[in-house]
Parts: structure tokens; C-alpha cells; sequence
């Protein structure tokens, strides 16, 4: 196995998302058979070729709109999804001692 | 009087602009069918209120003579557009209780031009899965069923709402999303039509991301013509989306019915897959006949690198999920456990909040991009997307559209699938190549297996041309002469 169990936990916990002890198995195995099958790709010789991030129109690049304010003042739209806001901000747990 | 749930979207369309009946009689048929049909699970939110008043604003419109392109038309989304004041959930626990402040712009598009939301449609967890059954509000049911068998088939996926709410007669038309064969493999499910445009001709923005360099929206209809009228009204040049395009939106329905005489179609034979069933290879040159009979050169080509398209896109698209469903963080939107340590809080978000698919995709994401294995997989895969890029570029030199399979197989068991990852992603070996060049295609119904069940060929064309698919969509469209479904089954 390519993935260990450390890592898998490792790895969930960059991916902030815990696991139960009887999930870490199967999601361990599924990793595994996954990555151990992208690893196909190491047979192609890509040692002359740059990497395509965007399919995009690369010719002409994506356009860059003018930087002036054309939207705006609706604070309250964007806090009304939030379970916890207060006068207009994000309520989170406390971060600083 | 016959139900106007039986017209498609063009004579609903000629019907209304003739008088025959209003948009209320329409919509009011339609929202009948979507609630006696709620035994496939198509829809997530119905909102009958905002049709039933958007008809009657239609039909003031009509008689006053300022009807629009889509006036009076009934469609469902698939509920990976952002919809204001309408339950946006991407089919997620995380966003069960989301309710958008504004409105994606192919949405808004289509109702400035007078289309009417009939509801919100159920789609995979995040478009992330290939038979609707990541759900959070459980599968779709597919309204085909095989012949002599009771069992539930899907609808495909992840679009599997939009291709089952089609396909059954409730929407005249509706969409989804493509990021790997979302909207085409669905569409070959249900005997239905789906295209996925060029990459940038519809505005991704308001459309809840997965993978951003992949990600397109798209029309799946009953027929050729009904999703060259709706994608024509999906398209715009959007400065909120850097990547949409600016070039000319063609009026795509007057390609239909031109000729393909003289064109060629490119036939990979790397799309032989073994093991292959002999009935899609049958349908394959089913198609290859029917386009050869109205005046089309076949031309055997070759595209090298297919066999890389999966397991290339099953790097890069798990590493955009990961790093764009990064903000559901319990703090600004969707659902939310309470903790007084901010680490701990977004761990028990995000591990209530997502479904076991999901949580994959984001765990290999962030495995091909940690530090140490970016360049063998992520790096690596991107360039193995230059190459298989390389090969359509190539290809296009010398042929107008290349024609294959749609999927491996026709429409399978609900269930039978869904506890293998792997055998689930082998399903879109045909489609994914498409989206990683960011290339339009097609699916279109072609015909039946021996088991009754839909099969689709799908058409990929040149960056922007999607008006040669659809004229090539057309003449297998006529060729098939396929049949929707006759027995309603599921209506209560």
C-alpha cells in the first residue's frame, strides 16, 4: 500500500475532516486502489512538455476588466447565510488567547 | 385535450407564440407532472409559486406582443446553479440550508429571456459522482426501466435530475453541469440530448464550483433543435467570469438541417476498448453508416494519449475540488457545528457536512498537491493534459468532428455500483477526454440494447463549433428515429 494509515490521517488532517477509527480502513483502501491507479501516469515520458493548467483560449489570455468599484454595500445579503454573524461580521471561536 | 407535457421545447414554443393555449396552461401541466412523477426523486425544490406567477407575467408579455426568445417555457436546474432566494444545496447536507442572495448569470439569462424555473433538480454530492447516487436527498430513479424487469436503474450522473425530469416529460428542457461527462453520460441514460459547450461559452459564475478548469454548463432536451434553442439563451460574454468567452454567440438552431455533406468524421480507434460490448460497437457504426449515407468521409484517426484522459482527470479534478470546496468552513454559509475551538469546529463542519464521495475526492486532492507529490501526480497530470490536448489539436487539422460511444454501457442497477469508487469512474472513460482539451460534444440517443435501454453517441467538436455538432447531432437525430418512452410507470 502506497498510502499508510499515518498518512491517510495526515492527509484528512489538511483536508480538515476527521474520521472514526472504523471509517479510516475502508477509506485507506479506497485511497490506495485510487492512487495506485493514477500512478499509470508514470509510464508517459512528459520530460519535454509544459503543463496546461486552462483549456481557456490560451492565445489571448483572459481579460482583465477595468479595477474600478462596480458593485457593492450589501453586507447584509452576504451575512444572512451565516450561523453566527453580528453588525455586519463573521462570528468565529475566539483564535488569540 | 392532449397534455402539453407530450410537446417539446420547439413546438411549446410555436404553440405559444400561435395562441394554441397560454404559458399558465403549460406550466400548469408541467407542475402537475412534476408532482405525480415524485417517485423519481428528480426534484429537490419545487417552486410552483414563482411558475405559476412567471407564466401569468409571460402571458401578459404575449399579449402585449414584448414575448421574449424562451417566453413562457418551463425548465428545471440542476441544483448546482445558484438560484436567488430558491434552496441552492449541491445535493449536500452542506448546503442544505443555503439560500442564494443572487443568481448565476446562465440562469439569469435564460429568465431575462422569459424561461420559466420549475424547480430545482437533484444532482451527485457537488456533480461529484456518475449515477445520482451521492445525493444528500437520495438517487433519481431512472423512467427507463429494461425489458421484462421491475428493477431501478439510474439516471446516470451526475446531471441525473436534469436527464430523468427530461426524459420523463416533466421539464421541456433543463440544466446541467459537465465536468467530466455530467451532462453527456446522463443524457445517454434516458435517451436524451446533452451537450457540454466549449470551455468559457457559458459564464460560470453563480454555478457552485468542482473543478474549475473543467467545470461547463449545458442543455440536456428531448431533441437536437430544443438544446440549440436553450444553449443559444445559456450563453453569454460575462466580466464576472474571466474565463468566458467574448467570441460571437451564433444563433445555434440555424444549423440545424445543414448539410454534413463533404465533412469528415474522425473514428479514434483507441476508443476500442477491450471487453467492449458488441452493442455499443453495433451503435458505433450505426453511426458511422447513417453519417456516411448523408454525405460524410469517415476517417479512422488516432488519439494516442486516451488511455491517460482517466486517471489524468482523477488527479486534477479531485485537486480543484479540494482547493475549491476549502471555503465550506461552517463560518460564512451552510451547515455549521458549534465549537469553542475554531479547528476543531471546521473538522466537525465539514465531516457532518459531506457525504463519503466527497470526502475521497477531497482527501486525494490534497494528497496529489501535499507537499512531496505535487509534481509525480498534480504537475504530472497537467502535463499529461498538454498531451492529450496535443492529440485533439492534432487530429482537428484533418477531420471536422470525431464520433464514438457515449459510454461503455447502457444504464445499470441502482446500487450496483455504488460501493466501488473505480468501477463508478470507468464509466466516464469517454467523456472526460472532452472536457480535459475543453472541447464541446454531444449525446445522442441512437437507439436501444437487446435489454430496451438507451445508448448514445456522442460528437466532439472543434473549440467553438458547436454549430457543426449539432448539424451532424441532427442527421443521427433523424437517422435514429428514436422513441421516448411510452408507459409512464412511475406517475401517481
Amino acid at each position: 500500500m502506497s498510502v499508510d494509515k499515518d498518512n491517510v490521517i495526515k492527509i484528512a488532517n489538511l483536508s480538515k475532516i476527521s474520521f472514526k477509527d472504523n471509517e479510516i480502513e475502508k477509506f485507506q483502501e479506497d485511497l490506495n486502489q485510487i492512487i495506485d491507479w493514477v500512478d499509470q501516469l508514470s509510464e508517459v515520458n512528459t520530460e519535454t512538455v509544459s503543463p496546461t493548467f486552462s483549456s481557456f483560449d490560451n492565445d489571448k489570455g483572459m481579460k482583465k476588466r477595468e479595477d474600478i468599484i462596480n458593485d457593492g454595500n450589501y453586507r447584509e445579503d452576504i451575512t444572512v447565510n451565516a450561523p453566527n454573524s453580528e453588525e455586519g461580521f463573521f462570528l468565529v471561536p475566539k483564535v488569540i488567547d | 385535450m392532449k397534455k402539453l407535457t407530450e410537446l417539446c421545447l420547439y413546438d411549446a414554443r410555436e404553440g405559444l407564440l400561435n395562441k394554441d393555449f397560454t404559458s399558465k396552461e403549460l406550466v400548469l401541466d408541467h407542475i402537475e407532472a412534476m408532482e405525480s412523477s415524485r417517485s423519481l426523486n428528480a426534484f429537490i425544490t419545487e417552486t410552483p409559486e414563482i411558475a405559476i406567477k412567471s407564466a401569468e407575467n409571460s402571458d401578459l408579455r404575449f399579449n402585449k406582443g414584448t414575448n421574449r426568445d424562451l417566453e413562457g417555457i418551463p425548465i428545471g436546474v440542476k441544483d448546482m446553479f445558484c438560484t436567488k432566494g430558491v434552496l441552492t444545496s449541491a445535493s449536500s447536507k452542506m448546503l442544505s440550508n443555503f439560500i442564494p442572495p443572487y443568481e448565476s448569470t446562465v440562469t439569469n439569462n435564460l429568465w431575462n429571456e422569459g424561461a420559466i424555473l420549475l424547480g430545482k433538480l437533484n444532482n451527485d454530492e457537488f456533480a461529484m459522482g456518475s449515477s445520482n447516487e451521492t445525493s444528500f436527498y437520495g438517487p433519481v430513479i431512472n423512467p427507463w426501466k429494461g425489458n421484462n424487469n421491475e428493477q431501478n436503474l439510474v439516471p446516470g450522473g451526475s446531471s441525473g435530475g436534469s436527464s430523468a425530469s427530461v426524459a420523463a416529460n416533466i421539464s421541456l428542457g433543463a440544466l446541467g453541469t459537465d465536468t467530466g461527462g455530467s451532462i453527456r453520460q446522463p443524457a445517454s441514460f434516458t435517451g436524451t440530448v446533452g451537450l457540454k459547450p466549449t470551455y468559457g461559452r457559458c459564464s460560470r459564475w453563480g454555478i457552485i464550483a468542482f473543478a474549475s478548469s473543467l467545470d461547463q454548463a449545458g442543455p440536456i432536451t428531448r431533441n437536437v433543435r430544443d438544446n440549440a434553442i436553450l444553449l443559444k439563451n445559456m450563453c453569454s460574454h460575462d466580466p464576472k467570469d474571466t474565463t468566458s468567452s467574448s467570441k460571437k454567440i451564433p444563433n445555434f438552431e440555424e444549423s440545424i438541417g445543414n448539410s454534413v455533406k463533404g465533412l469528415k468524421v474522425g473514428i479514434p480507434n483507441e476508443f476500442f476498448q477491450e471487453g467492449m460490448s458488441d452493442e455499443i460497437i453495433d451503435i458505433w457504426n450505426k453511426g458511422k453508416e447513417w453519417l456516411k449515407k448523408s454525405g460524410a468521409e469517415i476517417i479512422d484517426i488516432s488519439l494516442p494519449n486516451t488511455k491517460y484522459a482517466l486517471p489524468c482527470y482523477y488527479i486534477i479534478a479531485p485537486a480543484e475540488a479540494s482547493s475549491n470546496l476549502a471555503r465550506y468552513d461552517g463560518v460564512r454559509f451552510g451547515h455549521s457545528v458549534n465549537s469553542s475551538d475554531i479547528n476543531e469546529m471546521y473538522k466537525a463542519t465539514r465531516s457532518e457536512g459531506f457525504g463519503d464521495e466527497v470526502k475521497r475526492r477531497i482527501m486525494i486532492g490534497t494528497y496529489v498537491l501535499s507537499s512531496g507529490y505535487y509534481d509525480a501526480y498534480y504537475l504530472k497530470a497537467q502535463k499529461v493534459r498538454s498531451l492529450i490536448t496535443e492529440d485533439y489539436n492534432k487530429v482537428f487539422n484533418s477531420v471536422d468532428v470525431i464520433l464514438t460511444p457515449s459510454t461503455p454501457s447502457s444504464a445499470f442497477g441502482l446500487n450496483e455500483k455504488s460501493d466501488d469508487p473505480l468501477s463508478m469512474y470507468l464509466n466516464d472513460i469517454f467523456t472526460v477526454p472532452v472536457n480535459l482539451a475543453g472541447l464541446p460534444a454531444i449525446s445522442v440517443p441512437a437507439g436501444l440494447d437487446s435489454n430496451g435501454l438507451p445508448l448514445g453517441l456522442q460528437l466532439i467538436g472543434k473549440p467553438f463549433e458547436e454549430e457543426t455538432i449539432y448539424s451532424f447531432a441532427k442527421v443521427i437525430e433523424d437517422s435514429a428515429n428514436f422513441k421516448n418512452i411510452e408507459n409512464q410507470w412511475w406517475v401517481q
